[in-house]
């Protein structure tokens, strides 16, 4: 294994990471919307809190998507190909709701079909990704060519579903946190730092779900080489934050985030540290697709890692400009524009 | 039914839906950053609310765009995967290099132009507006680098197990022999799309009680289209350069050539393919198509003949013959339509009224670039088949193994359904903004606290 090669392994989740915590926190406010949003005033407003930067925090998808597959391409081909239907269907759901967010200013007339599109749209993502990584970390069916033969409903076990929905109740953390933080005091404010509380402990359960059925249904088998020691502090990096989010009661609602935030990082980094030196293990283990293996050669690392430095602090710089033009809590004039 | 054909049924189907909004966002953003400009300089209330407009009708074209250009990113994944494993090297770092160098920049100032008018500077947003045009502009070239290398395959070695295809010098393969030509050809016409909506948008209103705006829009659209269709003189005979001299295979197909000699040039024709010629109307000087792409009538290219001996098979003749001929016509009703529009523009300069028959005539000006936009990428995309990548890899080789017949069938009836519910949606929305022109800024602001 190479320095970039390993690097580049680094890479692709640190872009998953960002786009865990930030899409997470707008696909959550959309699962949310149609609960939270009683009124026609306060459906703008949650538009609003995202409004200006969802479609931003989805490009660090296509990121994390289009550098999957420049540094590990059999990966991308075969997740993307073995689990084609429900990518398609997460595909579906940024679909309708990218329209559904844009349409909807200009079309009043139908905001009842855009608020479902939304909904549904924010949805299927926040669901099936988690579904999807809980596939692969307990490894699937693959054949010689690096194609998966396992079947769609082979997809829908027990552990990949428990991370379904770990995935969703992380989203909707997010998305509560986030509603908390960019509204003024008021009945939206107080509901989403009353759920803030309970979804934290819901985590907390899902997460420990997950690691029973982790270890009892045979899920551990791929587990990779990366000292155990290294997953306990992952494990710590999502417990302490998410505990911290329901003891401090007193908390700014930034810190409040940032905690939230701190526990998608950790999931994250618990899935690559369980997965190392694999990238798709294959229950199989002779047919897994390894780092080393699934690798690009290192002349196109190496391109891809000037391109890289060069990239990436321009796109933290629109960010910061974007976030900071925007900072502060939305008003309903704001909303109303 | 066969897995190639339903991948290639899904592919064209959605990569043509989504160079429908493609060429709009890019042309239009070129008209909207103009009007930003305009009204930045003027801050006149007319030039305000017609920059809003253009903003309008721009955001919400861009937003399907991005939205179905997802689907395009998928695709190499979910339906080519063995394509993905064999460019992986190559393909995927202008892809990604298009996310971070482009998407971002497009997206994030997206939603400065959105929602940022009262929340940043004048000046801010003026810069923003124009960042989101040129991010569109360098997505488009780092999604045209990895298709063209795909035509004109460079830098690269096929490792030792012929697997995979391996980068060995990145500035070869980023700047392969057709990625200039085909980036001119592509983003001249994407402008000259956005002028002509502009000159078609431009007729409606003088037609429809907004003069004023209809005027200016209109001298806009003019001037930009006359700009691009010069440029546009050489950007298309060196892409016809480029193809003669780097897939002739392609330029047999495009003419209906079928044996080897000098090519001539049909102004419209009909393949007789079961006879093997071409019954038509021809230039009549001979060597036509070999004086544009070499300079001399005696230029001899490949037949289809030989082509069938050297590949097993050929392109679609009659589809790609006939997809270059109507987007050569195309761009001769762009040249008259210009003409018109230049005439309608001079008698408002004098100032005269147009006749209501040629604002009407007007009205129908994007279609012209919107056929020859379309038709010119079937030229591009059929005439390489029987390649996915140019005498590399088949496109019946290029599939994915673990997807079936029954879950594209699945997958191609909700992109049918998606994108007609889509379509229709935003052709009511767009033809709703369009029909209903700038409004100033104080009906606006009084329109909003009505609907809350």
């Amino acid at each position: 294994m190479t320095f970039l090669q390993v690097l580049w392994f680094i890479l692709i989740f640190v872009l998953i990471a960002g786009y865990f915590v930030l899409d997470g926190f707008d696909l959550g406010v959309g699962v949310l919307y149609p609960f939270l949003g009683k009124s026609d005033g306060e459906k703008a407003l949650l538009r609003r809190v995202i409004g200006p930067v969802w479609d931003g925090n989805e490009v660090w998808l296509l990121t994390a998507g289009g550098a999957l597959f420049a540094a590990f391409a059999p990966a991308y081909a075969c997740t993307f190909s073995g689990f084609y239907l429900a990518i398609m269907l997460v595909l579906f759901g940024l679909i309708v709701r990218a329209v559904s967010l844009e349409l909807y200013a200009h079309d009043k007339g139908n905001a009842h079909i855009w608020d479902a599109l939304f909904f549904v749209g924010s949805l299927l993502p926040a669901l099936l990704f988690g579904v999807a990584v809980g596939n692969v970390i307990e490894g699937i069916v693959l054949n010689a060519n690096g194609d998966y033969t396992g079947g769609f409903f082979a997809l829908l076990n027990p552990f990949a579903l428990v991370c379904g929905v770990l995935g969703l109740a992380q989203c909707l953390l997010q998305g509560a946190a986030w509603i908390a933080l960019k509204t003024q005091p008021g009945r939206l404010h107080s509901l989403a730092v009353a759920l803030r509380k309970t979804l934290a402990l819901s985590v907390l359960v899902v997460f420990g779900l997950a690691t029973l059925a982790y270890f009892t249904l045979g899920a551990s088998a791929a587990a990779g080489s990366v000292p155990f020691a290294a997953r306990i502090a992952c494990v710590c990096v999502i417990v302490l934050p998410l505990v911290a989010c329901m003891l401090l009661r007193n908390a700014s609602d930034l810190v409040q985030f940032a905690l939230s935030s701190l526990a998608c990082v950790g999931l994250v980094a618990l899935t690559a540290t369980t997965l190392f030196p694999n990238i798709v293990p294959a229950t199989d283990a002779a047919l897994s697709i390894t780092v080393e293996s699934a690798a690009s050669s290192d002349a196109a690392l190496g391109a891809m890692t000037v391109i890289t430095c060069i990239g990436l602090p321009l796109v933290l710089l629109y960010h910061f400009l974007v976030y900071r033009s925007f900072a502060g809590r939305v008003s309903s004039d704001d909303a109303a524009e | 039914m066969d897995v190639v054909v339903l991948s290639r049924f899904q592919f064209a189907f959605t990569v043509a839906y989504h160079f429908l909004f493609v060429p709009l966002s890019i042309g239009l953003g070129l008209i909207m950053a103009l009007a930003q400009t305009r009204a930045y300089r003027s801050g006149d209330a007319a030039d305000q609310a017609s920059a809003r407009f253009w903003v309008r009708l721009f955001t919400t074209t861009f937003a399907v765009g991005v939205a179905t250009g997802i689907t395009m990113e998928f695709a190499f994944g979910t339906n080519w995967a063995d394509y993905s494993r064999f460019v992986g090297d190559i393909f995927g770092a202008p892809l990604a290099a298009e996310a971070l160098f482009a998407f971002f920049l497009e997206s994030t100032f997206l939603g400065v132009v959105l929602f940022g008018r009262d929340k940043v500077s004048p000046k801010f947003y003026l810069v923003a507006s124009w960042l989101v045009w040129a991010g569109s502009l360098l997505s488009a070239l780092w999604i045209l680098i990895a298709n063209s290398w795909m035509q004109t395959p460079a830098g690269y070695e096929i490792a030792a197990d012929g697997s995979k295809a391996v980068l060995t010098d990145f500035w070869a393969a980023a700047f392969n022999p057709s990625v200039v030509a085909r980036y001119a050809h592509t983003i001249i016409a994407l402008i000259i799309m956005g002028a002509f909506v502009a000159i078609a948008i431009g007729a409606y209103h003088m037609r429809n009680g907004k003069g004023d705006f209809g005027k200016k829009t209109l001298a806009t659209g003019t001037v930009v289209a006359i700009v691009a269709c010069v440029l546009m003189i050489p950007a298309m005979h060196q892409q016809a350069v480029v193809v003669a001299n780097e897939q002739p295979e392609k330029l047999a197909a495009m003419e209906g050539q079928y044996e080897e000699g000098p090519v001539g040039m049909y102004v419209f024709g009909w393949v007789d393919e079961a006879n093997e010629t071409v019954v038509g109307i021809e230039v009549p000087i001979g060597g036509m198509t070999s004086i544009l792409a070499s300079g001399d009538p005696s230029t001899s290219y490949i037949g289809l003949h030989q082509v069938q001996a050297k590949y097993g098979e050929t392109a679609p003749v009659q589809i790609v013959f006939q997809a270059y001929h109507l987007m050569v016509a195309m761009f001769g009703a762009i040249g008259v339509w210009i003409i018109l529009s230049l005439v309608a523009t001079l008698r408002v300069r004098k100032g005269a009224e147009p006749s209501r028959g040629l604002l009407k005539a007007l009205m129908f000006a994007p279609l012209f670039p919107f056929v020859a936009i379309q038709t010119g990428w079937m030229v591009t995309e059929v005439g390489r088949q029987p390649w996915i990548v140019w005498e590399e890899l088949r496109t019946a080789d290029a599939i994915s193994q673990s997807v079936d017949a029954t879950q594209l069938l699945i997958t191609i009836a909700l992109f049918v359904l998606v994108y007609a519910f889509i379509l229709v949606m935003y052709l009511r929305v767009a033809l709703g903004i369009i029909k209903e022109g700038p409004v100033t800024a104080a009906i606006e602001s009084s329109e909003a606290k009505g609907a809350n």
